[in-house]
């Protein structure tokens, strides 16, 4: 068997077996050992990649090639570091009575679940099962909202539904116009959702169909990729849900949501031999860049004001895929990779740190270092790289997108500078007074896993100083096709 | 003979618009879940003549599908979900009918100007199926609007579904089966999730009333 099947199976398999013993104690361990096998299967896979170059699996419905590969291996090993954070920060969760038994169980298998289904999205080469997958993202990601079922978590729960499923049925519209301009052209035998069959004769499509298209997809996974002002539902499902979901919200899933827009972007690129599709992810990167800076300046709750700090990166993205060419594409991929890793750090350093102090208040949130220096040091190094501060990886992407910006969309420099600056005030004085000073923070009970923050800063800073070679020839690849 | 089925399947699209802005202006709960199992058996019976207008053979089995969720199980669903919350014969008050048809009106001409251009390339047997599936669609968008109770707003939901179903039929003969299925079983597990939800919404705030959900505003 391929092990792309085993990458798929795993999680399904887990989410099976959790939602039968998901409440018992060790199932925290089994949950990080089904993340544990996905993260293997999905090395396995990224070996195989490196050794023998894309494949197509399966006649060709599934399919892994130089956009996916990093984007899987990143999905499976944040899942894995997610999961870890997760099993003491759930043990503390129950213990205060926020978690009962069939809310873990819930909890763990909706993990699983929702692991599988952004690893369906990713190596589907089935435009209509992608959009399947992303549905069913947003399905087990609601429960996982509203694991809680407090007042405020089932209000962003609903939202987050409402919003996201208006926004994704638009999708499905743009899906099937896609599906009936590539009919004309392969036939309806001919697979005509497959996505290398409508790569191979994108120029032959109906401009006016994929125009229509397109603006509906993007509305459509735009609107789960967070672009303002479809963005309404990101902090609220952020801040309401159980951190690690934050963490795998933010780190995981809106780049799922981008990935399907990149997609997209090809298709209609080869289409339409103009530059709409850039154009569009311009014009919404930029307004969600500047839009989320002076949303984030007035957040008081940690987990809303680093929602709103992912909705600025991912237009920032958006912004440098719809530049397009070689660099800005490039810099694009390398800061959904940083931007995942250093987030989904943040969340889990703020996890601990709201469950010590009790609150998600920032402004009662004082001297975390006082009383664990890892979480303090882990949480200021974290909103150091987000923010920008060199050697991190951040550092280096948004450099080459501002840099090109520079060059070739020159009015969006200054936007993009003045949003960056004020985005540094903003959270590093808020991030400031919650590390230093007199404390207010109580020990925990259980120590909490740190290692994942640690191991992810040591990889954003990696790729800030250093490319394996290897990815950056699935980045060159990836942005050749994508812009290049 | 084929001319005359493609009548059919226009005035079958037309049937699904009509009951689109039947919906909106509808005021009663149960009312309105007949509308949407109405519009549910349209649709089987309009994927069931392009089955066999087109020899699609693979279009009944959807239109099969279709009926057991759209006719059957989810009208049941949503007759018990009524019935346990005790709001069978609850009466919403809308705000200004006439305006909100006005909108409507708008909305469908936006929705035929959009399709236009593209209708004019299809091949397939019906020309205007997609406008008025396009029109189906941003109507129950509408309706989700407009509405502050939380059935209401899943009955919307549920019947922009029935849109992006009648463009898929009628546009393309069909999805692909696996998506179709695929497609199916997001809906289902959707509207159980909804169901589980509105019970909780009432638990929390005693009421079904969505203008409860405006806590988490801006500050």
């Amino acid at each position: 068997m391929h092990p792309l099947l085993f990458v798929l199976g795993i999680p399904l398999t887990g989410g099976l077996v959790l939602a039968m013993v998901g409440h018992r104690d060790w199932a925290r361990d089994v949950n990080v050992a089904f993340s544990l096998a996905t993260f293997l299967a999905a090395c396995v896979l990224t070996a195989e990649v490196v050794a023998d170059g894309p494949q197509l699996v399966l006649q060709r419905e599934f399919f892994i090639d130089a956009l996916n590969v990093f984007l899987v291996a990143l999905t499976a090993f944040v899942g894995l570091t997610t999961a870890i954070f997760s099993r003491p920060y759930m043990r503390i969760e129950r213990d205060r009575g926020k978690m009962t038994a069939p809310r873990l169980r819930l909890y763990h298998s909706m993990y699983q679940l929702f692991s599988f289904t952004m690893l369906l999205a990713l190596m589907t080469n089935n435009l209509g099962i992608l959009w399947v997958a992303m549905e069913a993202a947003t399905l087990t990601t609601v429960l996982l909202v509203s694991v809680y079922r407090t007042a405020a978590s089932l209000e962003a729960a609903w939202k987050y539904f409402i919003l996201c499923g208006v926004g994704i049925a638009q999708a499905l519209f743009g899906t099937v116009l896609i599906y009936m301009a590539a009919e004309k052209v392969l036939g309806a035998e001919g697979g005509a959702l497959l996505w290398t069959n409508l790569d191979a004769v994108k120029g032959q499509l109906d401009p006016d169909i994929v125009t229509l298209a397109f603006a509906f997809l993007f509305i459509g996974y735009g609107t789960k990729v967070g672009l303002v002002p479809l963005h309404n539902w990101l902090p609220d499902a952020h801040a309401e849900g159980p951190t690690p979901v934050s963490a795998v919200l933010s780190g995981l899933l809106l780049n799922v949501a981008l990935y399907a827009v990149l997609r997209c972007k090809v298709l209609t690129d080869g289409a339409l031999h103009s530059n709409l599709a850039g154009r569009l992810m311009m014009g919404f990167g930029i307004v969600s860049v500047v839009a989320a800076v002076f949303f984030l300046i007035r957040q008081k709750d940690a987990k809303r004001m680093f929602a709103y700090s992912s909705i600025e990166h991912m237009g920032l993205m958006t912004f440098a895929f719809g530049v397009g060419g070689p660099v800005a594409t490039y810099a694009g991929l390398l800061h959904m990779t940083v931007h995942s890793l250093i987030k989904s750090a943040i969340f889990f350093a703020v996890g601990h740190a709201t469950q010590k102090a009790g609150t998600q208040i920032m402004d009662e949130i004082r001297g975390l270092i006082r009383v664990s220096p890892t979480i303090g040091w882990g949480l200021m190094l974290g909103t150091l790289a987000i923010l920008g501060s060199p050697p991190f990886g951040v550092f280096a992407s948004e450099f080459l997108i501002i840099t090109t910006a520079m060059r070739e969309q020159p009015w969006a420099t200054p936007l993009l500078l003045i949003a960056l600056g004020v985005a540094f005030a903003a959270v590093f004085a808020r991030v400031q007074p919650m590390v230093f000073g007199d404390t207010s923070v109580r020990a925990l009970p259980h120590p909490p896993a740190l290692i994942p923050v640690f191991v992810h800063l040591g990889l954003g800073l990696m790729l800030g100083l250093y490319i394996p070679p290897y990815l950056d020839t699935w980045y060159r690849q990836a942005a050749q096709m994508l812009g290049g | 003979m084929n001319e005359l089925l493609a009548q059919f399947i226009n005035l079958l699209g037309a049937g699904l618009l009509m009951l689109a802005f039947a919906m909106i202006s509808q005021r009663r709960i149960l009312s309105l879940i007949a509308l949407f199992t109405v519009q549910g058996a349209v649709l089987v019976l309009s994927t069931v003549v392009v089955g066999f207008v087109t020899d699609q053979p693979h279009l009944y089995v959807s239109a099969g599908i279709t009926f057991a969720l759209k006719v059957v199980l989810i009208p049941l669903m949503l007759h018990r979900v009524i019935a346990r919350l005790d709001i069978r014969w609850d009466v919403e008050t809308l705000f200004n009918i006439p305006t909100t048809m006005l909108i409507g009106i708008l909305v469908v001409i936006v929705a035929f100007n959009l399709a236009m251009p593209i209708a004019k390339l299809s091949t397939s047997l019906t020309r205007g199926t997609l406008g008025i599936a396009l029109a189906c669609v941003l109507l129950s968008f509408l309706m989700m609007i407009t509405r502050a109770k939380a059935v209401p707003q899943v009955i919307g939901f549920l019947s922009m579904e029935n849109g992006l179903f009648f463009a898929a039929t009628s546009a393309t003969y069909g999805m692909p089966m696996v998506v179709e299925l695929g497609i199916a079983l997001d809906v289902l597990i959707g509207v159980l999730i909804l169901g589980v939800f509105i019970f909780q919404i009432r638990e929390q705030f005693d009421s079904l009333d969505i203008r409860h959900l405006e806590k988490l505003k801006e500050d």
